[in-house]
């Protein structure tokens, strides 16, 4: 176990070491990232199936005791965090290694690439304030470098907005770190837990919020959203679907995490419902006034990240774990439905509503994918995103909150409205103008279409496990729920 | 924290805040390093009181300053310098691009600013 917690990190690591070194040889590079992708997932699987029957583990990284060492911490929730993202770290580079306009073949893509793997690991497996700090870094100097990648000109202006915003996170982060170490002296998450409580109540909250705000500004949560969907659509496929999947995401397990162990509160908390409702209003709204693939998808993503807050605003073992089983759905899905759209782009060399239309005929394939992720997402049963939107319904209904809940079905409901017309735009009805042609080649066209279809399977096997997927949630939001567990993994090294 | 540092990091918010809202990317930039400038501040304020240089020797009971905050800085220094000097290459991409230094509007700002337009006439 040890040996087995810093590897999700460490492999990453030194995969982006060893591919840089064979910066000009693209298909050597390509074969290390999947090699060690493949590796990391099993590390991250086998760590998930281990914590599951063990309960958590956690280790010191060169042997230091508990508040001077760098703790990794693996609890249920980290390690099904970690699970999920490295599986969508992999697919997504075998589409990239299809991908016909990207980027695969630039030099630095693939050392970037593992980098911001191993940020996001890092970020999920830390013990420790600061440490978080420095996986996001990581993680974002690597989507920093991703988002730009190509150097055109709108890449480089939305770029600039996103690593701007980005860097004046970081220096609130930074901010708030120095206010908690003033203010109790530790940095170190379980430490953090224990002393927390006892500091002043008005400071605990300033700190709280400065942290929110921090996380919030990586979630992409409402009112704090703006950077997201003028960014994320620039990028080459891969690296938007990459990006939709895990970034964002990262933040809102910033979030849980630090809300659930350092902030706990008592009931349902309403400044977090407010913004949860407002995050899924404000998002899909935003959707539904757009007319490129991408940029829909993007708005999406931060309606979807209202209901993961909406979970964690609850305050309920149930809430928490409908959140985390959302999560799960949401990082499949979400990815799965950036692929399709990059599927579209490729086959027909354009994102854009009016350009297209009639691919249920000529790629009837990618009609099924999308199809499938798409009422997914609109949370239509038999899906996944069904399981999951109705766990969030019944839990806010038990708990009395019927105005978030309505607005969480009007949401799904617009939602859905907002995939019907990518869908009759795009794969019914004819083109209003001539699309430019597609760009691909057979055998990249089937590595691409492996790829989606694999993690469209993937999102239909999460419908089918539901059960047992959302039991290993309640098992993950039950330990959530209890500081002490976390703080008694910590100290038992 | 003396009342200097206080005032500095005050200041270096203040300033970089101030910068941070300009059009121009260079002063944002220079917004950003004044800001982290003062974050860092903040993180070596937060170690209490300046002391002894924090090496163990045998017997030595002098107070030592508390090192972790230095510890801190100096990676978030470090992150900070990295960044910025990325900023500023990208800053000078979008000058060669489109030969100015301001930030601009978003596509749907524009889109809406031309709807706007489009109404008035």
């Amino acid at each position: 176990m040890k040996l087995l917690l810093p590897l999700p990190v460490v492999l990453p690591l030194l995969g982006s070491a060893l591919s840089l070194a064979f910066h000009r040889r693209v298909r050597i590079q390509r074969w290390i990232g999947v090699v060690v992708l493949v590796g990391t997932l099993v590390a991250g699987v086998t760590l998930l199936l281990m914590i599951q029957e063990s309960g958590s583990a956690s280790t010191q990284i060169g042997g230091w005791p508990v508040p001077l060492g760098i703790t990794l911490v693996a609890d249920l929730f980290a390690t099904i965090m970690l699970a999920v993202s490295t599986a969508m770290v992999l697919v997504v580079l075998v589409y990239a290694i299809g991908s016909p306009t990207t980027a695969d073949e630039a030099t630095f893509f693939h050392p970037v690439y593992l980098m911001l793997a191993a940020g996001v690991s890092a970020s999920f497996l830390t013990g420790d304030l600061f440490n978080l700090f420095v996986a996001f870094e990581v993680m974002l100097t690597a989507s920093y470098v991703l988002i730009t990648l190509g150097g055109r000109a709108e890449q480089v202006r939305s770029g600039m907005t996103y690593v701007v915003i980005s860097l004046l996170a970081s220096l609130l982060f930074i901010t708030a770190i120095a206010m908690v170490y003033a203010s109790t002296g530790t940095v170190n998450l379980a430490e953090l837990a224990t002393v927390m409580p006892e500091i002043h109540p008005g400071l605990r909250q300033a700190i709280g919020a400065l942290l929110l705000v921090v996380f919030g500004i990586k979630a992409a949560i409402f009112p704090l959203f703006f950077w997201l969907p003028d960014s994320y659509p620039t990028a080459p496929t891969p690296v938007t679907a990459i990006f939709a999947g895990l970034l964002t995401k990262v933040g809102v397990y910033a979030i849980i995490r630090t809300q659930t162990l350092l902030f706990p509160s008592d009931g349902p908390s309403t400044l977090l419902l407010s913004i949860a409702g407002a995050t899924m209003l404000v998002g899909v709204l935003g959707a539904i006034a757009q007319d490129d693939v991408k940029r829909i998808l993007s708005f999406h993503i931060i309606s979807q990240i209202g209901y993961m807050v909406f979970g964690l605003a609850l305050f309920t073992v149930a809430g928490i774990a409908a959140a985390i089983f959302y999560i799960v759905h949401h990082i499949v899905v979400k990815t799965t439905l950036f692929l399709v759209g990059g599927l579209i782009e490729a086959e027909t060399g354009t994102g854009a509503l009016r350009r297209l239309g009639g691919l249920s005929h000529t790629a009837p394939l990618m009609a099924i994918f999308f199809l499938v992720a798409g009422l997914s997402l609109a949370g239509l049963p038999p899906f996944s995103g069904f399981v999951a939107k109705l766990a969030l319904v019944q839990e806010g209904l038990a708990l009395d909150r019927p105005l978030v809940v309505g607005v969480s079905l009007l949401v799904s409901l617009l939602t859905l409205f907002s995939m019907t017309k990518i869908w009759a735009g795009v794969f019914w009805g004819s083109p209003d103008e001539e699309p430019p042609g597609a760009r691909i080649r057979a055998t990249s066209r089937r590595t691409m279409l492996i790829s989606t279809g694999a993690l469209v399977t993937l999102s239909l096997l999460i419908a089918v496990a539901a059960g047992p997927i959302y039991e290993l949630s309640t098992q993950a939001a039950v330990s959530l729920f209890d500081p002490g567990h976390y703080v008694a993994t910590v100290g038992s090294r | 924290m003396s009342l200097a540092t206080a005032v500095v990091i005050g200041l270096l918010y203040g300033l970089g805040t101030y910068l941070v809202m300009q059009r121009a990317l260079t002063r944002i930039v220079i917004g950003l390093a004044l800001l982290a400038h003062g974050a860092n501040l903040l993180l070596l304020a937060a170690g209490g009181r300046a002391g002894e240089a924090p090496i163990v020797e045998e017997g030595a009971t002098a107070a030592y300053a508390d090192p972790l905050p230095q510890a801190l800085a100096l990676t978030a220094i470090v992150i900070t310098f990295g960044v910025t000097a990325f900023l500023l290459a990208l800053a000078y991409r979008s000058w060669i691009l489109g030969g100015s230094d301001e930030v601009e509007d978003d596509v749907e700002d524009r889109r809406i600013a031309q709807l706007g337009h489009g109404q008035r006439q």
